[in-house]
Order: C-alpha cells, then sequence, then structure tokens
C-alpha cells in the first residue's frame, strides 16, 4: 500500500484509480444529493453535499462505505475579512477597517470566494472521515442554509463527532439538528459572539495596530534570489513607519 | 507576640525572621501551559535541585503556601480560579509569573480569551521573562525575590490592625 | 477563654444548616465531585466534574477552555513563517512535531519539496520529539498510580534529548525550527554522536521503567483491565496513535501514509499494536514506541543524505490559492492541519485537528461507571496535553 501511493506521488500522474472509483461509487449511490466534488490525484478527494442529506452522508459513509475512522469535523466562514487580509490591505489598523463593516450583503457576497467543491452560502460544514481498509481520506462538505444555519447532526454514526459540532456550535453559531447538548465547550457561558466569523473583532488589535511586515528579513546567505523581486514590492507598499 | 504590627521590631530581629523565611518558602506550582513543564523541570528535577535555595515546592493547598508560581497562559475562564487561590493563601505571599503568556499575553497578545498579563488579577513580586523561561530563570527569580524578602521592612508590610490574641 | 459570642453562635447556627442542606443534596442525587481545574492529575487545567453514586461514576462531564487561547483565529492573522511560531505552542511536550504537518501543507499548496536532507533532519527532529513527549509520560504514569519515582528519572533522561534539540534548534522548547522548504540550519558538527549517546541513555531509561513499572505488580494491578476501549467505539470517536494501536488496530501513519515530506519510506521499522485495550496496553504500546524511535532516529543518523537543506522559496511566502489537509502521526496521535488560503500571506482558515482533542473526547463515555481511583488512571493513560486539547 504505501509502495502504491509513493509512486503516484512521485510520477504525479493524474490517474488516481482508488480515489476514482470511490468518487463515481458515492455519486452513484447518493445521486443528486453529491452537489460537488474535486479530486487532486495522489493526494486528497473533496464531496459537497446538500445541507439535508449531510446527516445521511455520514450514515452512508460509515456503513456503507467502511469510513470508520472519525477525523474532524468543524466549519468555515467563506465571507471576506471585513477588516482587510490585516497585512495586505491597504489599511492596516483595524479602527479604519471598521468604518466598512456595513457593507451591503450582496457585496459581501459577490467577493465571496469558495473553496473546493464550490459553495453557495458564507458557512460551510466541513468534516473529514478515514478508512483503515482503502488508507483515503474524504473531506464531506456542505452548505448551510443561511436564516436557520441547522445541519444534522452527525453523532448518530461517529460519536466523536459530539465534541467537534458544539465546537462549530461556538465558534460559528452553526447548530446541529439531533445534537445531544449544544453548550459552550472552550468559551465562558457568557461570551458573546462567534469568535470564528469572519466579522468576529480581535479587539487588542483594534488598539494597538498591527506592525506590518517589519520582522521579514532576508535569510542570511540567500539574500537575492528569484521570486523575492516579485513579491518584494508588496512589502514596500505596506507602511511600516507606524 | 503583636511586635510585628507595632513596627517595634528591633532591625537585627527582623533581618533574623527574614532570613528564616527567605529559606523556607513553600512554592504552590500553578502550572498552566508549556511553563509548566520547565517549572517542573525546576521543581521536579534533580538537574536543577530546587530545594538547594530553601524552597519547598510539595504543598498540598495554597492555604500552606508563601508562594505561588503562576505558569503559563492565564485565560479569562481561569482568571477567577486564580484570584481565588490568591486570596486563599496567608499573608505574607508572594507571587511569581513566570513566562511571557502570565506576564503580558505573550504571543497571545491579540487573543479573545487570553487575560493580557495576570497582574490584571492580582498583584506580582517577580516577572521572570522567557517563552517559556529555562529553569535556570526561574531559579534566578526565586533568588530575586529572595532578596526582596531579605530587604523587607515586615511592620511596613502588615498593613492590618493589630492582632488580638487570647481575647 | 471567652463564651462565644452571639455573632458566632449565629454564624455557627448558620454554618450547621448550610451542612445539612449539603447532606440533603447528597442524599438525593449523589455526590458531585469537581476533580480540576487545578489538580496534579490533569496535566494542566482540564476539569472533571464527576457525578458520583458512592464510588461509581454515573457520570463524567470534562469541562474545558481553561487553556483556549483561539490558534484556529490567530492563524488567521499571522503570515505563515508567524504561524508556525505559535504552533509549537500547542502540544508543548513535543513541539517540533506539531510544526511538520502545518508546514508540510503548506508546501503541499506552494508546490515545493523539501530536499533530502532536510526531509532527514526533519523526521529526526519529529521522533525526537516524540521520545521528548513520550518519556515524560512514562514517568508521569507511575506519579498518577502513587509511584514518585519514575518521574523524577523522566525528567533528568529527558534532559538529554532536550540538550540534543536545543543545540541543533536553538529552541530547548519551542524549536520553530521547519521552514516552508526545509529546515532553517543544518546540523551542527558532531551533533550525530552527541545524539547517539543521548539515544543510550533512552533506551537505559526505557529498560528502567520496564522494571520498574512494567513489571510492578501494583501497576498491573491498577491498570489491567482498566478503561478497556474497542476498537470500534474508539475509532468512532477519532482516537488515534498509541490509544487506537493498544486497542489491536494496526494503524499508523508513518507507514501506512507517509508523506513525501518525511522520510520514513527509507528506513526499517515495526508498528507495535497490543490486543487488550486498556490502561496497561497503552503504557506498553507507549514504551515501545520510545524504544521504536530510538531505533528510527539511529537508522536516519546513519543514512543523512548530503545536500542544500532548503529548497527556493520566495523570501515572502504567498501561498496559492487552494486548500489541503496534511495529517501526521505525532507523539500524541494524528494530528493534522486543514489549510485553506486564498492567496494571501496569511492562510485564510487553519482547522486543527488535534490528537488530543479527540482523544479526550471518548472520556465521558470511558469514565462512566468506573471508580473513582480508576479515573486517575484512565486519564493519566489516556495521555492529553491541555494545550492539545483547548488550543
Amino acid at each position: 500500500m504505501p509502495s502504491e501511493a509513493d509512486t503516484e506521488a512521485a510520477t504525479t500522474a493524474p490517474a488516481d484509480e482508488a480515489r476514482q472509483v470511490l468518487l463515481e461509487a458515492i455519486t452513484a449511490d447518493l445521486g443528486d444529493a453529491v452537489v460537488g466534488s474535486h479530486l487532486i490525484a495522489g493526494k486528497d478527494l473533496w464531496i459537497r453535499v446538500t445541507a439535508d442529506a449531510w446527516s445521511e452522508t455520514a450514515s452512508y459513509l460509515h456503513g456503507r462505505q467502511k469510513f470508520r475512522f472519525f477525523n474532524f469535523l468543524s466549519g468555515i466562514d467563506w465571507m471576506p475579512s471585513p477588516f482587510g487580509r490585516s497585512l495586505d490591505a491597504t489599511v492596516d489598523t483595524l479602527l479604519e477597517a471598521t468604518a466598512g463593516t456595513d457593507a451591503a450583503p450582496a457585496e459581501a457576497a459577490a467577493g465571496r470566494v469558495t473553496g473546493y467543491a464550490g459553495g453557495e452560502t458564507r458557512f460551510q460544514v466541513l468534516a473529514r472521515v478515514h478508512s483503515l481498509t482503502t488508507n483515503l481520506g474524504l473531506t464531506v462538505k456542505a452548505d448551510v442554509p443561511e436564516p436557520a444555519l441547522e445541519v444534522g447532526t452527525w453523532t448518530h454514526e461517529y460519536p466523536g463527532a459530539e465534541w467537534h459540532e458544539r465546537e462549530a456550535w461556538e465558534m460559528f453559531g452553526i447548530s446541529f439538528a439531533g445534537h445531544p447538548g449544544l453548550r459552550h465547550l472552550y468559551l465562558p457561558g457568557d461570551f458573546e459572539g462567534h469568535p470564528l466569523r469572519k466579522d468576529f473583532p480581535l479587539l487588542a488589535r483594534l488598539i494597538k495596530p498591527w506592525p506590518g511586515i517589519v520582522d521579514v528579513e532576508p535569510m542570511p546567505g540567500r539574500d537575492d534570489e528569484a521570486g523575492s523581486a516579485s513579491t518584494g514590492s508588496a512589502s514596500t507598499e505596506n507602511p511600516e513607519s507606524e | 507576640m503583636g511586635l510585628v504590627e507595632s513596627g517595634k521590631l528591633p532591625k537585627s530581629l527582623t533581618a533574623l525572621l527574614n532570613t528564616s523565611r527567605k529559606y523556607s518558602l513553600w512554592v504552590y506550582q500553578w502550572g498552566l501551559a508549556c511553563c509548566a513543564i520547565e517549572m517542573g523541570a525546576a521543581f521536579g528535577s534533580p538537574r536543577y535541585d530546587v530545594m538547594r535555595l530553601g524552597v519547598i515546592p510539595l504543598p498540598a493547598s495554597p492555604r500552606q503556601a508563601d508562594l505561588v508560581v503562576v505558569s503559563g497562559t492565564v485565560t479569562d475562564k481561569m482568571a477567577p480560579a486564580i484570584r481565588r487561590l490568591y486570596e486563599q493563601m496567608p499573608e505574607p505571599k508572594y507571587v511569581i509569573s513566570m513566562g511571557s503568556c502570565a506576564n503580558c499575553g505573550g504571543p497571545y497578545w491579540d487573543s479573545y480569551s487570553v487575560t493580557k498579563g495576570v497582574d490584571q488579577i492580582i498583584p506580582v513580586d517577580v516577572y521572570v521573562p522567557g517563552c517559556p523561561p529555562r529553569p535556570e530563570a526561574l531559579l534566578e527569580g526565586i533568588v530575586l525575590l529572595q532578596e526582596l524578602i531579605q530587604n523587607e521592612d515586615m511592620a511596613a508590610k502588615w498593613k492590618g490592625d493589630p492582632l488580638a490574641l487570647g481575647s | 477563654m471567652t463564651a462565644i459570642s452571639d455573632r458566632r453562635q449565629l454564624a455557627y447556627i448558620a454554618a450547621q444548616a448550610a451542612d445539612a442542606r449539603v447532606n440533603v443534596e447528597l442524599e438525593a442525587e449523589g455526590m458531585t465531585l469537581n476533580i480540576g481545574p487545578q489538580h496534579p492529575a490533569t496535566h494542566g487545567t482540564l476539569r472533571i466534574v464527576a457525578r458520583l453514586d458512592g464510588e461509581q461514576v454515573v457520570e463524567a462531564d470534562p469541562v474545558m477552555g481553561y487553556m483556549h487561547r483561539g490558534y484556529e483565529k490567530l492563524s488567521e492573522v499571522r503570515t505563515y513563517p508567524q504561524v508556525t511560531a505559535l504552533i509549537n505552542r500547542i502540544d508543548w511536550l513535543g513541539s517540533f512535531a506539531n510544526e511538520v504537518p502545518f508546514i508540510l501543507a503548506a508546501e503541499q499548496l506552494m508546490g515545493v519539496e523539501a530536499p533530502p536532507r532536510a526531509r532527514h533532519i526533519r523526521t529526526i527532529l519529529f521522533e525526537l520529539a516524540r521520545i521528548a513527549n513520550v518519556t515524560l509520560f512514562l514517568g508521569d504514569m507511575g506519579v498518577q498510580l502513587g509511584a514518585v519515582t519514575p518521574i523524577f528519572y523522566a525528567f533528568r533522561d529527558r534532559e538529554h534529548i532536550l540538550n540534543q534539540i536545543e543545540s541543533a534548534t536553538g529552541g530547548r522548547f519551542h524549536p520553530n525550527f521547519d521552514r516552508i522548504g526545509g529546515v532553517k540550519d543544518d546540523l551542527p558538527a558532531g551533533w550525530i554522536s552527541e545524539t547517539k549517546q543521548s539515544l543510550g541513555q533512552i533506551r537505559k531509561f526505557c529498560d528502567v521503567m520496564e522494571d520498574l513499572i512494567v513489571g510492578n505488580e501494583i501497576f498491573q494491578a491498577r491498570c489491567r483491565g482498566i478503561g478497556v476501549i474497542p476498537a470500534d467505539v474508539g475509532l468512532g470517536y477519532g482516537l488515534s496513535g498509541a490509544n487506537i494501536r493498544s486497542s489491536g488496530v494496526d494503524w499508523d501513519l508513518r507507514r501506512d501514509n507517509p508523506h513525501p515530506g518525511l522520510a520514513y519510506d527509507a528506513i526499517d521499522w515495526k508498528v507495535w499494536t497490543h490486543p487488550d485495550g486498556d490502561s496497561f496496553a497503552r503504557y506498553w504500546v507507549r514504551l515501545q514506541e520510545v524504544r521504536e524511535a530510538c531505533h528510527i532516529v539511529d537508522q536516519l543518523l546513519d543514512t543523512m543524505p548530503a545536500g542544500p537543506i532548503m529548497a527556493k522559496v520566495p523570501r515572502i511566502i504567498k501561498v496559492p490559492e487552494g486548500e489541503a489537509f496534511v495529517e501526521t502521526e505525532n507523539p500524541l496521535g494524528v494530528m493534522g492541519y486543514y489549510v485553506v488560503s486564498q492567496g494571501g500571506l496569511e492562510p485564510f482558515r487553519v482547522k486543527i485537528r488535534s490528537a488530543s482533542f479527540s482523544n479526550m473526547s471518548i472520556s465521558p463515555w470511558l469514565l462512566k461507571g468506573s471508580y473513582v481511583p480508576d479515573v486517575i488512571t484512565i486519564l493519566a493513560s489516556l495521555y492529553f496535553i491541555l494545550g492539545d486539547i483547548d488550543r
């Protein structure tokens, strides 16, 4: 098994038999529920299912495809950060950036870039399972419908999902129907907000601006290399004097 | 008795008391994060042997401790417990803040859940910088604290009413 | 002595009443035992609220978050090299091992491959981190069960490995040594022979632990058959690493999914499993893994290739758009980083799949029905680092 994987990675041939077969089997069995997929040969496989089929997907993967190892479950907020991508951004102090927080939702949606296997909503849940028989991992994503922010739970198949779902609930505000008890996992009970949402501000940065790229120094002995010239201009744009 | 509180303690006796106090520091290890391992190495390993400095790292509870070493990241969730720990300790009590996180928040200076320094909750006597500080650095911090204790005027430190013993 | 004043009398009566109320509560619902958040048996600040019936745990609810530092959020506002400095502190006993999967994920996104010498150095430090991590467990497990001596041995012999890590990386605890495209520096002169000596010390330490603990009758009595995890249940909870291998699952990412950025394919070693799945098995498997790690490092030191230690990477690292998940077999189990990049200097989202979080998620199931002294045994044998749970 490992030697096969090695040769595949070494040749970087686009053919990835095992994952291709797996993807075909999943799309055949789940039918319309699979709305997107992405395959990087020799590396990884992503599928995206509808929010309604999220819960059944777990049963299918656990029962039929023998994905027994539960790796993780989490969420993603695809909204571009209203504070800019701080080092890249033209505004370096967040106080300036917060002025533009009230951007129209449509405008925010336009700037949104979704990852592999596509997506239409701001929030996505993603989970990863691993099969010990075939030694393949699979990342499953689903869009989270907007006003309700609720999808089904995975706890009936993977009991380990309980804590992961609590974490996703706390960090993103996504709730999971059928979860035995969505409570705070990390934060104190009176904490307000969902920290991993992109519009959650880091208050320390509001007070004290990030100094910018002052700590990028040339590595000793290798200061003039290809690539540094093209990206070097980005650093000079940034005001470092603050 | 009552001499300490009344401030009529002779200089030489103060020096004697301070010397004996500084060499029998019972230290409570409030290990929170990475620094706890370095503190464990300083207090628990034969290589650094903290007991030669007269520090006894074995009290069963904060109520029996003179010194607490807060080592590691203090989170907002942990902060009330630390305050409670400090209030349980008997006077005179000392605090060493070990590591950048306990000093000022350290690498988590912009985190939403980390308290930016344990000195926001309890008074700190000695700060040991580092991330994490080496065990030697903690020993240095203890030596500094012992200097501080040696030069202390106990009467000045005592701010309460005279103890009414036997009443 | 003077008579008790009225106030004291009132206080006394009030205290008696309070005690009575507590007693009624105890009789009604069973006792609630609060272990932690600061307890020597919890390696940090885990708090476990256990409802007891007599000495049996009816329900155990771990309360985490006392060490939650918000890594995933902080990673979004730091550049890739800055993230490396931060994530050292997730599992603070095997710091270098935290950096590796993140760097590998970034390399995968950038399409960079580390030169062979860098892969070797990386793998050696990875295994040294494993030794530094697990040796402390081997000693600490004794402390949890009432044997104080082993922890002193562990701290003493661990220093040899920490010295080697320090002399190679400059950091005793948090090396921050792994770079996208290679490692920061080459190994210092004489490091290889010194490391071999240190490995000798660790091997001796393993033998001592085997004599002192594994063969000990009390240890066996307290660990055999305690906290048995069936393989199916363990996988469903996401248990990994030595915890799942001691339930008879023969699965090790180092062997089964060797990442091209690490040099495990070139050497000969063995994955240890144990069929029992109890606390004793978990200790035993970890002990063997430390020995195996010594064996791996030994071979890697012998086959060290010459050549550069850094691939050609731009000075300012911008990772192209994409997503990558890379997992490695860390000292505590499977650790993975799901990195989403949108082409900036910083990751757009980093999901940290840490081993201890999943390993601990089984604890409510596992502690139910156990006895209070066994709670300590079970928690100690699951072996978690709080920073790895709370992140």
